[in-house]
């Protein structure tokens, strides 16, 4: 009975509920908010080609994991080929061959891939061998001048391939660089003749190309155009540059795929050669996307959170965490608000049920049920049954009811129909039961007070308990309840007035 | 919104919340409640300490001794069965007199004792107890209210409400049956409860539902200005329960009959709050005065004087 028993308590119970759950968000860095979401991609290429009744041979290049981004799940399909993966010139490479195949042939790899944030130190590479430019005559004289040009306006080699990218791109280039790039050049065109000037400028550099990971709005396996770019060798590391811009590194979403200026898929023995690269946004869950990177780092906490616990018994604590979240609304309606309700936590129940039937559809049938319910019990008083064969008997009705509910709303086409197998029978049963007692002792108002009562209580309940981001604290972080349950002894000593009383005992401040 | 709390603290006015938390679980503990809940129970307690009572003709325990009924109750024309922990006045059923054999309602209506028989099978079986439970019946005194209520009342008898904190009368009032109460002495279902001056006994406003009222709804006669007869008696009765039960804050609820004075009805652990609507005046005021002088107060006398002293209906007001 002791106050400051009851204030030492709540305190204890909020500090450490908060302690546990600022631990857990900022150190362990658990996602506060449900859309703490991590983009991850299906990319899949397909190539169908004609094979022309000879031995064919494919090859293609394969993505490598890098320190952007980790390739998981890959899959090789096809039917007969041989598959043998190799590693040329840093390029990963499967190369598909059989000994005959006739008409259309289909052959997929797939992958998923998930952005990274590796905090590893990048791997020193060593220098490679700078090859020859190739240009000859006037294009070497060309490509020296250009060469000397920039050089001048340039400070190192990131700021020497920025300006080289841009004169390269310049609207109206200069007679050397039109000289160089030809007519009408081409982006793949523009990043080779880099990577020769480069060369001739004594810098190793090379042609990457690959896709751009990009969540489309309305189709998912839209054709993927394949990004072409620069990587320069500088200090002991590739940089990579935008071949428009001339920034570094690449954006963020640019997935390399291989490098060198070579085809992605070479073909013998086949025609009709098509490639299409598509890419699929997959959203995880932002929190099963930390576990699986590794960013919670205790293990063990982990174990000893919820996400230890098997994925079914997970999803059932998805929901069971709610209800202490609905009790405590129902807590503050009853003895803060003082609505009246049916039975003490039959409206927390009834908003469970609304979770799987929404609110407007739950309200109905909720209301169709105990009203067909409550007509038959009042029939059933005239039969003068004792209590538990009444009750009993009420049950039964019930259950009979949802089920011709379910059955004719279904053949209605009204598929939330189904869901109404969902209400907690008994819970619907003792409803009825409470409210025609109420209704014979206390007339039909009453009753209908205490009916909207529950009704509006359990609207109010799910409303909170529906909120994505209340669902998502209370499983990520279960010791919030603490905080909740101190509040609620709290509010168990709370005598103050309820909003109702104000209204109940109006006559006594009136004049 | 703030104003009327305000207003409401100055009044004194004891809701809900407080009342439980303050008073019936502060000064009423668990343990004690069968005491008040089995009329019973309440009725030997009652009896061993020479407090009146309407005098217990049966008990029906099962349902076998419903057969010695016609000769036990041979001596009594009219009585009155009522469940052992029955509430708010369901299940009871006065048979006012005998007619060739049959028994005679209050209202006229002749039942045979196969009828009355199945009414005490439906209160042994639980259909008016609290939570369904095997009940008892008690066959007992039919009650003849005292004739200061006889034009204010629609059949049923009126009772009298008094809540007593620690010995002490605080508040008062009598509740009236009506036709919408169904002749049951019950607010919730209807009855007029009229606030009582405990300094002098005398009747004073009435409130229906929660609304003030002057009239019986079915007479129509004032049901103010009434002196309550014999008051000192009915604080005094009021007074001595506490030492009965135990129970620190309870309601007592006393009928007036015409031959044998105030009687013990029942005893109520959470007695209601619209008290305080028919005596247009708070509760909490007179409660705390009560707390802060009760060590005082020894006897029933002194408890008694220092109700009447205090709790006049000019009333008590903060600030």
């Amino acid at each position: 009975m002791n106050k400051l028993h009851l204030y030492v308590l709540a305190v204890v119970f909020t500090a450490l509920g908060l302690g546990l759950f600022v631990y857990k968000a900022y150190v362990l860095g658990f996602p506060l908010a449900p859309r703490t979401k991590v983009q991850v991609w299906n990319v899949e290429a397909r190539i169908s080609f004609v094979a022309q009744d000879k031995p064919v041979k494919l090859s293609m290049f394969i993505p490598s994991s890098t320190r952007r981004f980790a390739l998981a799940d890959e899959h090789f399909i096809s039917s007969g080929y041989g598959l043998v993966a190799s590693v040329e010139e840093g390029n990963r490479k499967a190369v598909w061959s059989i000994r005959q195949a006739r008409r259309e042939q289909n052959i997929y790899y797939q992958a998923v891939v998930r952005a990274v944030r590796t905090k590893a130190p990048r791997i020193e590479e060593e220098a490679p061998e700078v090859t020859s430019s190739g240009f000859e005559g006037p294009r070497l004289e060309a490509a020296k001048s250009l060469i000397a040009a920039t050089e001048a306006k340039s400070a190192d080699t990131p700021s020497f391939v920025a300006e080289l990218i841009t004169r390269l791109n310049r609207s109206e280039p200069g007679d050397n660089v039109a000289l160089l790039l030809g007519p009408k050049p081409t982006l793949p065109t523009k990043v080779e003749v880099a990577v020769r000037l480069l060369a001739q400028a004594g810098i190793p550099a090379r042609v990457v190309q690959g896709i751009r990971l990009q969540e489309e709005k309305h189709d998912f396996s839209k054709k993927t155009n394949l990004l072409h770019w620069l990587e320069v060798y500088d200090k002991k590391q590739w940089l990579s540059f935008d071949p428009l811009r001339g920034k570094t590194p690449v954006p963020d979403d640019w997935l390399r795929w291989w490098s060198g200026p070579q085809n992605l898929v070479n073909l013998e023995g086949g025609s009709k050669l098509n490639v299409v690269v598509s890419v699929s946004p997959k959203v995880e869950e932002g929190i099963s996307a930390a576990v699986l990177r590794g960013e919670i780092s205790k293990p063990l906490l982990l174990k000893l959170s919820l996400f230890g616990l098997p994925v079914n018994t997970q999803a059932v604590y998805r929901v069971m965490l709610l209800v202490p979240v609905g009790a405590f609304v129902l807590v503050i309606l009853r003895n803060i608000v003082g609505i009246k309700t049916f039975g003490t936590f039959m409206p927390v129940l009834i908003a469970l049920a609304f979770r799987e039937t929404g609110l407007l559809w739950g309200i109905f049938f909720f209301s169709l049920v105990v009203a067909a319910g409550l007509a038959i019990r009042f029939y059933m008083e005239r039969l003068k049954l004792l209590l538990v064969p009444r009750l009993a008997a009420v049950l039964i009705v019930v259950v009979l009811l949802m089920a011709v509910l379910s059955i004719v709303t279904h053949s209605l086409g009204i598929h939330r129909g189904l869901s109404v197998a969902l209400f907690p029978m008994v819970i619907l049963t003792m409803t009825i039961e409470r409210m025609s007692i109420v209704w014979e002792e206390r007339g039909p108002g009453e009753a209908f007070v205490a009916g909207f009562g529950s009704l509006v209580t359990a609207a109010l309940a799910f409303l909170v308990m529906n909120v994505k981001y209340v669902e998502h604290l209370v499983f990520v972080f279960p010791e919030l309840l603490l905080v909740l349950l101190a509040a609620t002894l709290l509010l168990g000593r709370y005598s103050g007035y309820r909003l109702m009383d104000l209204y109940r005992f109006s006559a006594l401040v009136k004049g | 919104m703030f104003e009327t709390i305000r207003a409401f603290k100055k009044r004194g006015v004891l809701a809900i919340n407080k009342r439980n938390a303050d008073y019936t679980l502060k000064y009423n503990p668990r343990r004690l409640y069968p005491l008040v809940d089995d009329k019973l129970r309440t009725k030997q307690l009652a009896q061993a300490n020479g407090i009146a009572v309407p005098d217990l003709y049966a008990v029906v325990e099962v349902a076998g001794q419903v057969h010695a009924l016609p000769e036990t109750l041979r001596e009594h024309s009219d009585f009155v069965i009522k469940p052992a922990h029955g509430s708010g006045g369901e299940g009871i059923l006065v048979i006012a007199d005998r007619l060739n054999g049959k028994l005679k309602k209050p209202d006229g209506l002749i039942i045979t004792w196969e009828e009355l028989n199945h009414h005490i099978f439906n209160v042994l079986s639980g259909l008016y107890s609290l939570g369904g439970q095997p009940d008892q019946a008690l066959v007992e005194y039919r009650v003849k209210f005292a004739p200061v209520f006889e034009e204010i009342s629609y059949q049923g008898v009126p009772d009298i409400r008094i809540i007593v904190l620690m010995g002490v009368p605080v508040m008062s009032m009598v509740r009236l049956p009506t036709r919408m109460s169904d002749g049951k002495a019950n607010l919730h279902q209807g009855a007029v409860g009229v606030g009582i001056d405990i300094a002098t006994g005398t009747t004073l406003g009435g409130v229906l539902g929660n609304e003030m009222v002057t009239e019986h709804p079915d007479t129509g006669r004032p049901v103010i200005g009434l002196t309550i007869p014999d008051w000192d008696d009915l604080l005094k009765l009021a007074a001595r329960c506490c030492d009965l039960t135990g129970l620190g804050y309870q309601g007592v609820d006393i009928v007036l009959d015409k031959d044998r004075g105030p009687l013990i009805l029942e005893l109520n652990a959470r007695p209601g709050l619209n008290i305080q609507i028919a005596n247009n005046a708070g509760l909490l005021l007179r409660l705390e005065l009560v707390e802060q002088c009760h060590a005082e107060l020894h006897t029933v006398e002194q408890r008694v004087a220092f109700a009447k002293d205090h709790f006049r209906a000019a009333g008590l007001s903060r600030g």
